[in-house]
């Protein structure tokens, strides 16, 4: 972890966040090939060809603009461990936005870089813990977790997290605010196709809106 | 050697996959920290991020559990820890590998009466590539993407503060949306009851629920809950000066509007 002078510290940040995702890419890869092997068990081909043809397009879709668009807002040390753990709308993105908030960070600076990967590193450590204890305890747990009487809670985490997250950003930005809430209120209420299983599709949708409106109101010295 | 889902080797297979996880994020929080002492940043910022990183984490990392309880129904235990470790979703873990198994003229429900290595492999696999862009895509442009930012900002800071913040709001503004997404059951229905035809992952049947017509407004009060909690955070920060209560804001706010989500669906559907 030793940093060379003639590097800056985002440059390592990039050098090791490339090694480490690139090593745990082929580390998920080794995954099936490993088990294929112990087992001597080859794929079914064509299973694979059709769960992929099936699957892959709209996920491979979705990641590359999730990437494009989430970047910006993660930073560099998060996005490479976001995008290894996962969770990122309904976990990490809002754990760091609240980490910039409570600490008055610029997401753009060496201390919001910082201050983004910490809360993600810590998030991502905790998920991962808690996972490993639910499997430990997969037994006694099941029956608590999978309580119809908790269903309802946790049926309704989103709505819970984006109604606390969503007043302070929105408070604080209302101007920019007021077109993309509207547009997105109308998609999701008139457009019965637009559920949880599109909205993350619908987030570059509201992103691109925004920064459009957002320029025109600059522009006219609005904002 | 005979083939299970929940065969010791699978766990062993995927417990130094989740540790690889689990340094690589150790690794970038001891970086991380290292430099903010490096640069004189306030050490009090850094340790109240992490603790509040960790308590708001607690309540989506037990939803995370819960996937896996329900995955690892058809799947056996390894591979839903496995794959809701890193990234991927329920909705994607299950549509991954609902696909795989009708690729292989099954289902999911028909396998988790007894699967074999070869079906397994399969499913493993379509779920792992599928989802894999991110793991690489970031990797090849993050660096050349943030450099292109930085020089954008200085041609232009003020703009560049509020495109920030627009990536933020747009963000906000789709979920803010999504919250309202089945508002139009009040309209939709016939009778006061509103019936949703999905198709079951594990079957591959269609399965049709009823909700009440006003099912659509319970995620929408769970909002308003929270965000009036959070309205009253922010009182109490300002007019009773109890600062510490912005790090644990979140997390009580959230947890609050889950446990009224619960009187509130036994009351609207």
């Amino acid at each position: 972890m030793k940093e060379n002078k003639n590097y800056s510290y985002i440059d390592t940040v990039h050098r090791d966040g490339r090694i480490w995702n690139i090593s745990m890419m082929i580390l998920l890869l080794a995954f099936p090939v490993v088990v294929a092997l112990i087992f001597n068990a080859a794929p079914d081909w064509r299973g694979v060809g059709m769960g992929l043809i099936a699957t892959a397009p709209m996920y491979w879709a979705v990641s590359a603009i999730e990437v494009i668009t989430f970047i910006p807002m993660l930073g560099a040390g998060g996005s490479y461990l976001s995008f290894v753990t996962g969770n990122i709308s309904n976990l990490k993105l809002p754990c760091a936005i609240n980490a910039l908030e409570n600490a008055n960070a610029d997401p753009k600076s060496e201390e919001g870089e910082i201050i983004s990967t910490v809360a993600i590193a810590v998030s991502s450590i905790v998920t991962t813990v808690i996972i490993i204890l639910g499997v430990l305890l997969i037994i006694p747990l099941e029956p608590v977790l999978s309580n119809p009487a908790l269903k309802p809670a946790f049926d309704q985490m989103l709505p819970a997290l984006f109604g606390a997250l969503g007043v302070a950003l929105i408070s604080k930005n209302w101007k920019l605010a007021v077109a993309p809430v509207i547009l997105m209120l109308i998609l999701f209420i008139f457009i019965p196709a637009l559920n949880s299983s599109t909205v993350g599709i619908m987030v570059p949708v509201g992103v691109i809106f925004t920064i459009i409106v957002s320029r025109i109101l600059y522009k006219k010295g609005i904002i | 050697m005979e083939f299970s889902t929940n065969h010791p080797i699978l766990f062993a297979l995927v417990a130094v996959i989740i540790a690889a996880v689990l340094a690589q994020s150790v690794y970038f929080l001891v970086k991380s920290v290292r430099r903010a002492k490096a640069t004189g940043m306030d050490m009090k910022k850094i340790k109240k991020t992490v603790i509040t990183a960790a308590i708001f984490t607690i309540a989506p990392a037990v939803s995370i559990v819960i996937t896996v309880i329900t995955l690892s129904q058809s799947l056996g235990i390894a591979l839903p820890w496995l794959r809701l470790s890193v990234v991927g979703s329920l909705s994607y873990e299950a549509i991954a590998a609902s696909n795989a198994a009708s690729g292989m003229g099954t289902t999911l429900a028909a396998l988790a009466e007894g699967m074999t290595a070869s079906q397994y492999v399969t499913i493993a696999t379509v779920m792992t590539i599928s989802i894999m862009v991110g793991i690489w895509l970031v990797p090849v442009i993050a660096k050349r993407y943030q450099s292109g930012l930085i020089s954008f900002e200085q041609k232009d800071a003020k703009w560049s503060g509020i495109l920030q913040n627009s990536l933020f709001i747009g963000m906000i503004s789709a979920f803010v949306g999504f919250v309202f997404c089945d508002v139009y059951r009040l309209w939709s229905s016939t009778d006061g009851v509103f019936e949703v035809v999905s198709k079951d992952p594990l079957t591959g049947e269609n399965v049709t629920t009823l909700y009440s017509s006003t099912s659509g407004l319970v995620p929408v009060f769970v909002m308003v809950i929270s965000a009036v909690a959070m309205c009253l955070c922010g009182l109490l920060i300002k007019k009773l000066k109890w600062k510490w209560v912005n790090d644990y804001a979140l997390p009580i706010c959230m947890v609050l509007g889950m446990a009224l989500a619960i009187p509130l669906t036994a009351w609207l559907g």
